[in-house]
């Protein structure tokens, strides 16, 4: 691992200059990437929500509830997470996945 | 009254601070036969794991050969402890809205591991992160950061741990505190040195299946009372609370935005710090597995959380009015056994004794099986990290490098037996914001520039982590949690108890200026071996292989 092989660079300079790796590292990246800054912002939305107008939380959830708005917007966070994950994982083990497995074809070919 | 806040804000890791003072109470038969019970099954587990582990990969990760659903339990086992059933239970119960903010933090570091890091994880690393972190760079000097990083953050939540348990059997099962810890120490021993990775994975397994179970058992008792009616249950603990219709809000416990940030970013980032959960993506045979088990594994640790919410809640209507529960009998005075028994107290209520003594073996299975994945955590560092790679430079055979981790395992054993007995009166809040302060400051700045960025060089991951590692801990030492709490000063130096706000920002600011100032022969070979790391990350190739059994 710590010597570099002459025959793993020149595989690994083919998978570079193919088309289909720039294509991977570019898609996969724009979706980490805003799925992320989708996960961040919400949840640090939620904390300033928190601690600038907690008030708007504790609002009634509908006219004579006791539960308020935060408590379902919470979960919410917490399931919007999660669903955001299984599209990353869906994504990334089926589209990404095969996209990669094409191209260590190509190379080793 | 800031370090009144800042500390409840840790209240459900420092929880089991408040039970140091508590009485021991009587035997608990029920308790006992139900861990003799769990202690027997990982027993046999460890037996038949020990006949399977041959290599240094069967020890550290299991051959890779955990599939993701089993994978996914393990984590999250590793990462809902004894302190989030007991803790979290708790802080619900007694600040309402506050501790489901709490929670919320606690969860959403999840979903961004699996966007940026479980698959580069599992790509390039092999036993430990600090494989990924020495990829391109200095084996020997980064390493030897990376093992005194983890080292750091494994004693620290060691000892976290060990006082737990102590303080919990004492609480659950009238035994003795020292006692308590000792059984804990040597049970670990046992699973880590014969069993290794694959009896720590199915001790964990075991572990996650039971705590799921037991926490939606109770959670559908409970609400069995409500008619399993949010509405209903909402009014009646709106009523039965001091504060009335303040839980279903923000309280006091998150006023101050500064320390609201600190401690969210110390959460969220610091679980990608923590070296046992990071393992746990190397026991898996390929990235698409490792994918798998943290969509698994979040999906187990947000539905725990939202079981927890609402059992903290129910707790406030079927504890909270029972004088049976209060010390003398009296409602909203002390809890008896400590702050932290609520969901004990609500198991008792709902599920008799029985449920009492089962839900106590599973707290208690709980503190062993994350102890034993820590100390594996740490004994990797030790044989794989400094003993392998630093000190025999790669020459070490397979057998060496296991015998050094067994030995390192008997080491960390003793030592965790030793600061668990020494620590019984520590104040656990420092410890765990020392614990994810470190982790998020000086681990996980260095493994995701690792990752991510081409100008990373040894000079600045060493300098930038190393900054990370110091200023967390002396902003925790100057914090009003340790200099006033702890060291008895009138004012604390750092007015914030968490230090992530600022000790991962300037480690990242670090690393950022002294990779780019370096212009020596090697940081160029450094950056130039990017590209072959990059094609790796992204498709696997080369990646350490899962061995067949």
């Amino acid at each position: 691992m710590s010597t570099q092989q002459t025959p793993h660079s020149q595989s690994c300079d083919r998978i570079r200059s193919n088309p289909k790796f720039q294509r991977l590292a570019r898609q996969r990246a724009v979706l980490a990437w805003s799925l992320s800054a989708v996960v961040l912002g919400v949840y640090y939305l939620f904390i300033m929500l928190v601690a600038f107008v907690p008030g708007w939380l504790h609002l009634p959830l509908y006219e004579g509830s006791h539960l308020s708005r935060g408590i379902p917007l919470g979960a919410a966070i917490i399931v919007l997470s999660w669903l955001l994950t299984a599209w990353y994982v869906r994504s990334a083990n089926t589209r990404f996945d095969s996209l990669s497995a094409e191209i260590l074809q190509e190379a080793q070919a | 009254m800031k370090a009144l806040l800042a500390l409840l804000a840790l209240a459900p890791l420092s929880s089991f601070a408040d039970t140091i003072t508590a009485q021991k109470q009587p035997l608990n038969l029920h308790a006992i036969g139900m861990f003799f019970v769990f202690v027997l099954a990982t027993l046999a587990i460890t037996w038949w794991a020990a006949r399977r582990t041959r290599s240094t990969a069967d020890f550290y990760t299991a051959g890779g050969g955990i599939s993701g659903f089993q994978n996914g339990l393990a984590i999250a086992g590793d990462y809902m402890s004894a302190a989030t059933l007991l803790g979290l239970t708790s802080l619900v119960f007694t600040k309402g809205y506050d501790g489901f903010v709490y929670i919320i933090g606690f969860f959403v570091g999840w979903p961004v591991i699996t966007f940026l890091m479980a698959e580069r994880l599992r790509n390039l690393g092999k036993y430990t992160f600090a494989d990924i972190v020495s990829y391109r760079l200095d084996q020997t000097r980064v390493r030897s950061f990376a093992a005194l990083g983890s080292l750091t953050v494994v004693c620290c939540y060691l000892i976290v741990q060990m006082v737990g348990a102590g303080q919990l059997i004492k609480l659950l099962f009238g035994l003795d505190y020292q006692m308590a810890v000792v059984v804990v120490g040597v049970l670990m021993l046992v699973y880590v040195i014969f069993g290794g990775m694959i009896a720590t994975t199915w001790v964990q397994i075991v572990k996650a299946v039971l705590l799921l179970a037991g926490g939606t058992t109770l959670v559908l008792m409970a609400m069995s009372e409500f008619g399993f009616s949010l509405e209903n249950l909402a009014g009646r603990a709106v009523q039965a609370h001091a504060i009335g219709n303040g839980i279903m809000g923000p309280g006091s416990m998150l006023a101050d935005p500064i320390n609201a940030v600190s401690l969210s970013l110390g959460l969220v980032f610091g679980i990608a710090g923590l070296p046992h959960i990071l393992m746990r993506f190397f026991t898996v045979p390929n990235a698409k597995e490792a994918r798998r088990s943290v969509l698994f594994a979040t999906g187990f640790i947000g539905f725990f959380f939202l079981v927890v919410c609402v059992l903290g809640y129910t707790a406030i209507v079927i504890v909270g009015t029972d004088p049976k529960y209060f010390v003398d009998g009296k409602l909203g005075g002390a809890l008896v056994g400590g702050g932290n028994m609520v969901a004990m107290h609500l198991a008792q209520a709902v599920g008799g004794n029985l449920f009492l003594g089962f839900l106590s073996a599973v707290a208690f299975a709980t503190i062993l099986a994350v102890v034993a994945g820590l100390a594996l955590a740490g004994a990797s560092a030790i044989s794989h990290d400094l003993y392998a790679t630093v000190l025999k430079k790669g020459r070490a055979s397979e057998k060496q490098e296991m015998r050094v981790s067994r030995i390192a395992t008997v080491c960390l054993g003793l030592v965790a037996i030793g600061l668990g007995l020494l620590f019984e009166q520590m104040n656990i809040a420092f410890l765990v914001g020392l614990t994810f302060g470190v982790a998020a400051s000086a681990n996980f700045p260095v493994l995701i520039m690792a990752m991510y960025w081409k100008g990373l060089t040894t000079r600045g991951a060493l300098c930038g982590g190393l900054v990370g590692l110091v200023s967390a801990l002396v902003l925790v030492i100057l914090s009003p949690a340790v200099w006033v709490t702890v060291l008895g000063h009138a004012k604390a130096i750092f007015p914030y108890d968490h230090p992530a706000l600022f000790s991962m920002p300037l480690a990242f600011a670090v690393i950022v200026l002294v990779s780019s100032l370096d212009r020596s022969a090697r940081a160029s070979r450094e950056r130039a071996a990017y590209a072959d790391q990059f094609v790796r990350a992204q498709t696997g190739l080369g990646a350490a292989a899962a061995s067949s059994h």
